[in-house]
């Protein structure tokens, strides 16, 4: 299991997430709320009136969680207090000009080519996940496949009804413009994948 | 988009891409990075058993459409999702106007679908007055200059940082710096606003799995999750070829698609949308969602045996990258919207004979796609017999049906040319021709011709035939018609290596051209007429191996021969054994003789070699001929060896700027080497080489690999 672990964080970080060990979910919260109250402020994407001056900065940290359990919910809000961040874990539609972090729990994993796999069929955690500048994400180590083929069955459960699945690798990027690489198109900027041993 | 009426124009068009000295370094960057990358992605993987994957579950696919798509459609409808079938492009546009309408929508935000430009969707949506929005930053790009792509996966790739400087400067009203970086935040911030208003959003879909009704969309930047998100409408517009029966098909294909396409593993985002599902803003708290999908021509293509693997297009748009033409100049000119090899094909089906008859032409048929395509489609073949479908839907053009005519006779075909000795001596200068005869001179003047021979090697082979006692196998030589009567001197190198060998030789007198040269020009009923022929010559001989010095006839005569022999009874069996016996002779040389640094003194002098297309991407020969040259000579590599001289034969007549432009490439590359030296394996890439040389005054000695040999045997 090890291995896969190792093998999954080489290719993660070949694709630029940055990929950090965590013993536990309360070593993952004081890890979120910690980067959201030292990173930049957030660039708001929509001016907040017609005359803003530009660029604009979101006043206060945020950070949406918007499925996590009660208790676990309860403990990133404690760590997020202390800090001085603001956690939500819904309203993302009037956030859609963007902020900090969205915090998430992830399906699974695969090696092969260092992705997350995201069940997303709640539309604030879609949301969540794409208007964020960081998205972090908690990966059990358990749930790391060797690739897509061998998650296959689980990847069937997750769409059995209405489904919205997302396979996240690495932060948003293009290279459109010159075939020059650029982190951050519409999506998140960083991506933190935070592999919890299990 | 390709407008030429006809093929002088389209060569206009091509001269200007020529010209555009940001296009050609950009393109030239992006073939030799794009090999790189693709390289690296795919170290892990065994590529030959994942195309074969793709293609059969394609090939599957296509046969069950109609039940697939009934699946799709149950399974998606269970999940809230409604399911249309549109029959041509028209329906599809005017489907998603009624849908716009019907939910009162104004604001339409686009994620990249090659489907809708297939449509013209975005000028049906805007004469309907909605307000249409692309968010991928190179269609957003390419919409805001009225502009079709210029290549399937990166759109814009035919434009420089400062044209979207400029763009991006006047959008916003401010000088703006010209770093893409800077640039592709300056899309962040514009575009998130129609995300968050938009009524509506429209996707494509790079799969649609049957037993989940699931879509499946491929994305670098993130912005199909928006658009399939944020808006309370979704449509998704797909060919009824993405059609795929399980997940794990999808799965499959998903690891050759990124890595063909930009050589990632991955894109950053895979989605799959499988119904209805929540919209804080929509009816119920669901999305609208609706699924349309294209037939357009296809089903009628899925009948076609030969045409339906066009379906097993991934559109991962691979066969662009490597395409040494595309790389001259750009997707505009290479395809009319769908771009590169399979873009040539589609145009065909999709856009109408009108728009494709110039573009099939524009095909070297040196393999490099068919070699790199994920779904293992012969794109060179499927254009070749494109050629002859025009040709036969239009009539033939006047010298194609006189060469044809002229071939499918032999005696006349060989009187003519031993006629064109004696025609040529008032232009003849040494072993070129000084000036062309008037037909064929017309921008040729990049490279010298040869003359003919003054004997052709038919009438040599008696005075040189070995005589063997118990000979260890028998060969009988194939020499093509170049060989023959213009360069028999490569010939009797041939049999000057193999003779110490003893080895019993035979040249069978019936033998013609091989044929390539006017299936090529789409003259069908010629190229099999003397296909038979061929096989005929050579059926009575008592030989183990029919050998070749032609890499362009070798792969003609092993691969197409059966083929094109296939439906017919009295030939079926014959042209097996015939087929089976073809060789290179590199190959014969290295594999069969066994020649080693024993049979020469080897020489100092540096060899550069070119790797003809037909040897090393459709018979697969790549070392045999390296390790031949380090026997007799020091191999030089170069940069770039296996790219296509430029020569194609008949190519070279009709687009003489673009032939002229890759021989230059190549022989620059040659040059850097420092070698004077030059072989390879083909005459037709030789005639090209040494007329190019002979016009440069590089000094540089090209001939036969056999000729090396020869010159250095012990």
């Amino acid at each position: 299991m090890s291995d896969l672990k190792e093998l999954f964080r080489e290719k993660a970080e070949l694709v630029a997430a940055k990929v950090t060990d965590i013993k536990s979910m309360d070593e993952a919260f004081a890890y979120a709320a910690k980067y959201v109250a030292e990173k930049n402020p957030c660039e708001l994407l929509i001016p907040s009136s017609p005359d803003a001056p530009q660029p604009e900065f979101l006043e206060e940290k945020i950070m949406a969680a918007p499925e996590l359990s009660d208790d676990q919910y309860a403990a990133l809000a404690k760590e997020c207090e202390a800090k001085g961040v603001k956690l939500i874990k819904s309203g993302m539609r009037d956030l859609m000009a963007g902020i900090d972090a969205g915090f998430t729990i992830c399906d699974a994993g695969f090696v092969e080519t260092g992705s997350i796999v995201q069940q997303s069929n709640g539309e604030e955690l879609r949301l969540a996940t794409m208007v964020s500048e960081a998205h972090i994400a908690v990966l059990p180590v358990s749930k790391i496949f060797e690739d897509s083929i061998a998650a296959e069955k689980l990847l069937l459960e997750l769409m059995s009804g209405v489904a919205y699945t997302a396979v996240i690798t690495g932060p948003s990027r293009t290279a459109d413009i010159e075939r020059t690489l650029a982190i951050g198109a519409h999506g998140p900027l960083e991506l933190h994948i935070l592999l919890l041993e299990d | 988009m390709h407008n030429a009426e006809n093929l002088k124009e389209y060569r206009e068009d091509m001269q200007e891409a020529l010209d555009n000295e940001f296009l050609r370094k950009s393109m030239d960057a992006f073939a030799v990075g794009y090999r790189e990358n693709r390289a690296k992605a795919f170290a892990d993987i065994n590529e030959t058993e994942l195309i074969k994957k793709i293609a059969d579950c394609k090939d599957y696919a296509v046969k069950n459409n109609a039940a697939l798509l009934q699946q799709f459609t149950e399974e998606a409808e269970k999940r809230g999702v409604k399911v249309h079938l549109a029959k041509d492009a028209e329906e599809a546009n005017a489907l998603i106007a009624k849908i716009a309408k019907d939910n009162d929508v104004k604001k339409i935000i686009k994620s990249k679908s090659m489907t809708s430009e297939e449509t013209l969707l975005n000028h049906y949506l805007e004469d309907e007055k909605f307000n249409v929005i692309e968010t991928d930053l190179g269609e957003w790009i390419i919409q805001m200059r009225h502009e079709g792509p210029s290549h399937m996966v990166m759109p814009a790739i035919h434009l420089s940082r400062y044209q979207v400087q400029d763009l991006f400067s006047e959008r916003v009203g401010e000088k703006l710096d010209s770093d893409p970086v800077k640039l592709t935040k300056v899309a962040r911030r514009e575009l998130r606003r129609d995300f968050a208003d938009a009524d509506m959003g429209i996707s494509g879909a790079n799969f649609c799995v049957a037993e989940n009704g699931h879509i499946g969309i491929a994305t670098n930047e993130g912005n199909a999750r928006l658009t399939t998100t944020a808006p309370r409408v979704h449509v998704a517009i797909a060919g009824i070829d993405k059609l795929v029966p399980k997940l794990t098909d999808a799965l499959t294909a998903l690891k050759a698609l990124p890595r063909n396409a930009t050589g990632q593993a991955l894109t950053s985002y895979v989605t799959w949308i499988g119904g209805a599902n929540e919209c804080a803003i929509g009816e119920d708290n669901k999305k609208e969602m609706h699924i349309i999908f294209l037939d357009n021509g296809r089903s009628k293509i899925a009948e076609d045996e030969m045409f339906s693997q066009i379906f097993r297009c991934v559109r991962c748009g691979a066969c662009a990258n490597v395409c040494p033409v595309y790389r001259l100049v750009g997707g505009h000119q290479m395809g009319h919207i769908y771009i590169g090899a399979i873009g040539l094909i589609l145009t065909y089906f999709y856009h109408g004979e009108e728009k494709a008859k110039n573009l099939v032409h524009n095909c070297i048929n040196c393999g490099a796609c068919k070699s790199i395509c994920a779904g293992g489609i012969d794109l060179p073949g499927l254009i070749k017999e494109l050629r002859a479908r025009l040709n036969e839907d239009n009539g033939m053009p006047m010298e194609t049906n006189l060469l044809g005519k002229v071939l499918k006779n032999r005696k006349l075909f060989h009187s003519l040319l031993r006629f064109g000795k004696w025609a040529q001596t008032p232009v003849k200068k040494g072993p070129y021709l000084r000036h062309l005869p008037l037909m064929f001179m017309k921008d040729q003047g990049f490279r010298s011709f040869p003359s003919i021979a003054d004997k052709p090697f038919r009438d040599r082979f008696k005075e040189i035939k070995p005589m063997v006692h118990n000979p260890s196998h028998r060969v009988a030589l194939f020499s093509g018609c170049v060989q023959d009567f213009v360069y028999p001197e490569q010939m009797e190198a041939a049999v000057k290596v193999m003779a110490r060998h003893n080895v019993a030789i035979d040249f069978p007198m019936d033998q013609s051209c091989c044929g390539l040269p006017v299936q090529m020009m789409g003259e069908k009923q010629a190229t099999i007429d003397v296909a038979k022929q061929n096989v005929d010559a050579f059926e009575g001989t008592n030989c183990d191996y029919i050998v070749t010095l032609c890499a362009s006839c070798a792969s003609h005569l092993k691969e197409a021969y059966a083929e094109l022999l296939e439906g017919d009874r009295k030939y079926k069996e014959k042209v097996k054994r015939f087929s089976a016996k073809i060789i290179d002779f590199s190959s014969y040389a290295h594999d069969v003789l066994g020649v080693s640094t024993e049979d020469f003194n080897k020489s100092s002098e540096k060899v550069a070699y070119h790797a003809s297309c037909h040897l090393c991407r459709e018979l697969k020969v790549v070392d045999q001929p390296r390790n031949l040259i380090d026997m007799a000579g020091e191999y030089a590599p170069s940069a770039e060896e296996d790219v296509c001289c430029g020569f194609g034969g008949t190519f070279t007549v009709k687009f003489p700027e673009l032939s002229s432009t890759l021989l230059d490439k190549k022989l620059t590359n040659i040059e850097a080497t420092g070698a004077k030296r030059l072989v390879a394996d083909c005459p037709g890439c030789l005639l090209h080489l040494r007329g190019g040389s002979n016009v440069r005054e590089n000094g540089m000695k090209v001939t036969h690999i056999a000729e090396l040999l020869a010159e250095n045997l012990k």
